[in-house]
């Protein structure tokens, strides 16, 4: 906690001595400002992440002495990406604070991400006064245009007797049904303007019903389906996470003994060290897990969009299954793949349902042991000669060993991503933090700082990324060292933008057009140079110490893995391809 | 490049016979082809506040539905309005379009009207003035009006479905079209049904 906070606060400890007890607000609203923090601290907003600037000084001027810690971030990119993974961690709203213009337009990659992976991220923007919108005025900028098709809902504060309200219901719109992003932009003039209007509690609007619980009918027909099928699969996605349905999907899977593949944001709903566990399924996913969904006859999907890096081609996806689709979003159902089963609800509510009306579990044994067998026949496992360069599944192998099943981890996009998410066994939820859907290169370093603020202190967080994501938000190093914040950085560092490269071997003839970093900085000095610990390491047997120490460290750390440059994510559905001929090598492509 | 893992190669493992279409449907790929698209009218029900309209056209842009024609107006509800949308989809299209379309904050109710729907559209036409009582006569045909009349032209309003409009468009053409603008369709559903 930052010296001022801290400070303000004993200041208002012993003003409140004095004040009238009877009041429980620490102060009474006077400004569509002081409106729109009480409106988060409503709402139960503890920590929000943000950058200064303008338009938004008002906003900023009534923290002053909130309850709320303020971290400041390097840049606005970094304030979404560490609410966004808040949000993912805590099950909280996260939220992110910015400017009119550049600092409103800097937040857009990460309010798209939250928007694709449906987390809950409240964005409060500044704005020029009402006066001289449309003028293009300094920082001016059409944030709520801008971010319209990349929010659940985004509202433009016209006044600063509603504001309060406005901020409530952008933050109770966010977390519930389907979570998403939304953003509230803050003219000045609405800051400003005095009001005495005490926001209510946070609402979510009257037109916006999610629907809890799936039709009767549908719930037995489905049911039917279930009890009857001779290859059942389930498909726990990212929903599933943001239903807290974990348990009820787990009790589910192994109440009637259904194998299970995840999706990459439905990492952990499923211990995948658990046998019928076949981990996740997709472009990079297991062997297993993909022959599985080709050859299931029920593919009972819970919480997920049939993501094209999980489906591959849609004509061959799943091809002989009946597909049961339970989603809280109606627009989710027949999107993509059809649901010959739709159930629309609350995926923990409608599973609850499904297990009321299923009264014999279906017979699978011989299915279970073709799972069985496909995990033989296609092992996830990698060859780590010793007189070979450093492999990076060894890397992530010796992290996930040497911190405790409460670790959280968060990436950045590409190769590393895989190995992590490959390579490190998971046993809970919200404990895999990435950007999934939009693939946001940098997103793992703010997301860190996001994951270690939500976290509990004896939960460790360790950031897998690569060099060329690292390099993208590596200024919010300054934020850890500034707050203090025990994160650890694994760099898995092949001085290439490595999926890029690996495209290139498989897809232009090993044309390496700007893929490769014909210099990049020591990141183990760059690390120390912001006021972090830094460790480089080359080769196997400095592994363990360079870990240890780094974990032992309290306070932010990067290690420096020098990797084999040359190695590659296998398995691999080539774009748009089955999912059940993934290559297991670049001969196979 | 290495990285290589052990198992079966792809083209040693069963494949399995299925098959599904473009949307996702399990087909048999001898008997089915792809659905057709067919032309509805959607009624949205509205939040009558700025930003909605641009909020539904983003969404059909960036979705790519297959929008004809787009019309916004005010209700006897000065919070609501209503907009009427004609699309051209198959039929998963449509339902997608629907349920994209009420899932929008500010969108309280969607309906895809019936097929003998009330559906009307009003074109203004302004024609060559130098045979204005022809173009009367065209006008009275198509239970038209004429609206203005200068020397240089004569302008008619026609309302009507848009096959109506379509054909006078094309008998006007005769005369010399020097311009014209159309609505696009508003329509409501006949009788005692309820348009949302």
């Amino acid at each position: 906690m930052s010296e001022r906070t801290t400070k303000q606060r004993e200041t208002d400890a012993d003003e409140s001595t004095e004040a009238d007890a009877s009041d429980a607000s620490p102060t009474t609203v006077t400004s569509g400002a002081t409106s729109t923090v009480r409106a988060l601290e409503n709402a139960g907003i503890e920590v929000m992440f943000g950058v200064q600037g303008g338009a938004i000084m008002p906003v900023y001027d009534a923290l002053w002495g909130s309850d709320i810690d303020h971290v400041m971030m390097a840049h606005e990119q970094g304030a979404a990406h560490a609410a966004d993974a808040y949000n993912v961690v805590s099950g909280q709203p996260g939220v992110c604070l910015a400017t009119s213009g550049p600092g409103a337009t800097n937040l857009v990659t990460g309010i798209a991400d939250a928007n694709m992976d449906s987390d809950a991220v409240v964005a409060l923007t500044g704005q020029v006064p009402q006066t001289m919108v449309g003028s293009d005025a300094f920082q001016e900028t059409d944030t709520t245009g801008i971010t319209a098709p990349i929010t659940k809902n985004n509202y433009f504060a016209s006044d600063a007797d509603t504001v309060g309200d406005t901020v409530g219901e952008a933050v109770a719109l966010a977390g519930s049904g389907r979570p998403g992003p939304t953003l509230v932009d803050l003219p000045k003039d609405v800051t400003n303007d005095e009001t005495d209007r005490e926001p209510g509690m946070p609402q979510t609007p009257e037109t916006y019903t999610p629907q809890d619980e799936a039709d009767e009918a549908a719930v037995d027909r489905a049911a039917a389906a279930i009890e009857t099928a001779e290859r059942p699969l389930l498909l726990f996605g990212g929903g599933v996470v943001k239903a807290e349905a974990s348990e009820a999907a787990r009790s589910f899977a192994t109440g009637y003994e259904i194998p299970v593949v995840t999706t990459m944001p439905g990492i952990g709903t499923m211990p995948e060290d658990h046998d019928l566990c076949l981990s996740w399924a997709g472009m990079h996913g297991t062997g297993y897990a993909n022959m599985a969904i080709n050859h299931t006859d029920l593919l009972i999907a819970v919480g997920t969009r049939f993501d094209d890096r999980l489906t591959g081609g849609i004509e061959t996806f799943a091809p002989e299954a009946d597909v049961v689709h339970v989603d809280i979003d109606p627009a989710e159902i027949s999107k993509n793949i059809h649901a010959d089963y739709p159930l629309i609800g609350d995926a923990g509510r409608v599973l609850e349902q499904l297990d009321d009306a299923i009264s014999t579990a279906p017979n699978a044994e011989a299915w279970r042991e073709q799972c069985r067998t496909w995990k033989v026949e296609y092992p996830m496992d990698y060859a780590a000669p010793d007189d070979e360069p450093l492999k990076p599944q060894f890397v992530v192998e010796a992290l996930d060993e040497a911190t405790s099943d409460e670790a959280i981890v968060t990436s950045g996009v590409g190769q590393h991503q895989m190995w992590a998410s490959q390579y490190w066994t998971f046993r809970e939820p919200r404990k895999w933090i990435s950007s999934h859907g939009l693939g946001t290169m940098g997103y793992g370093l703010p997301a860190a700082i996001g994951a270690r603020l939500a976290a509990d202190p004896d939960e460790e967080v360790v950031c897998i990324d690569g060099d060329g994501s690292f390099l993208m938000t590596v200024q919010e190093l300054s934020v850890a060292v500034r707050e203090d914040l025990d994160i650890t950085v694994a760099i898995l560092n092949n001085e290439y933008i490595g999926m890029v490269r690996q495209w290139q071997d498989a897809f232009f003839e090993g044309r390496h057009m700007a893929a490769g970093y014909s210099w990049i900085p020591e990141f183990d000095k760059l690390a120390e140079a912001f006021g972090a610990r830094g460790w480089r390491v080359d080769d196997y047997d400095e592994v363990a110490d360079a870990v240890e120490e780094a974990l032992a460290y309290d306070g932010p750390s990067v290690i420096d893995f020098h990797i084999d440059p040359a190695e590659n994510v296998y398995p691999m559905v080539p774009s748009g391809g089955a999912n059940d001929k993934f290559a297991l090598s670049e001969e196979q492509l | 490049m290495s990285g290589g893992l052990d198992g079966p190669a792809p083209e040693e493992r069963p494949t399995p016979d299925g098959r599904r279409n473009s949307q996702g449907i399990r087909i048999d790929p001898e008997a089915e082809a792809e659905p057709e698209a067919r032309r509805v009218v959607l009624s949205a029900l509205v939040k009558h506040e700025p930003g909605v309209l641009a909020s539904v056209s983003g969404l059909f842009r960036r979705r790519q539905f297959n929008i004809e024609s787009l019309t916004v107006g005010p209700t006897t509800d000065q919070d609501r309005a209503r907009i009427t949308l004609e699309i051209e989809e198959p039929d998963p299209g449509i339902e997608q379009a629907k349920k994209q379309l009420q899932k929008l904050v500010p969108v309280i109710a969607v309906t895809e009207l019936e097929p003998d729907a009330i559906r009307r559209e009003l074109a203004l036409i302004k024609v060559d003035g130098s045979a204005p009582d022809q173009v009367g006569a065209v006008a009275e045909m198509y239970d038209g009006k004429t609206v203005d009349v200068s020397q240089e032209s004569v302008t008619v309003e026609i309302t009507g479905s848009e096959q109506k409009i379509d054909a006078a468009i094309e008998t006007f053409g005769r005369f010399g079209i020097h311009e014209i603008v159309r609505t696009g369709t508003a329509a409501l559903e006949r009788g005692t049904r309820r348009t949302t």
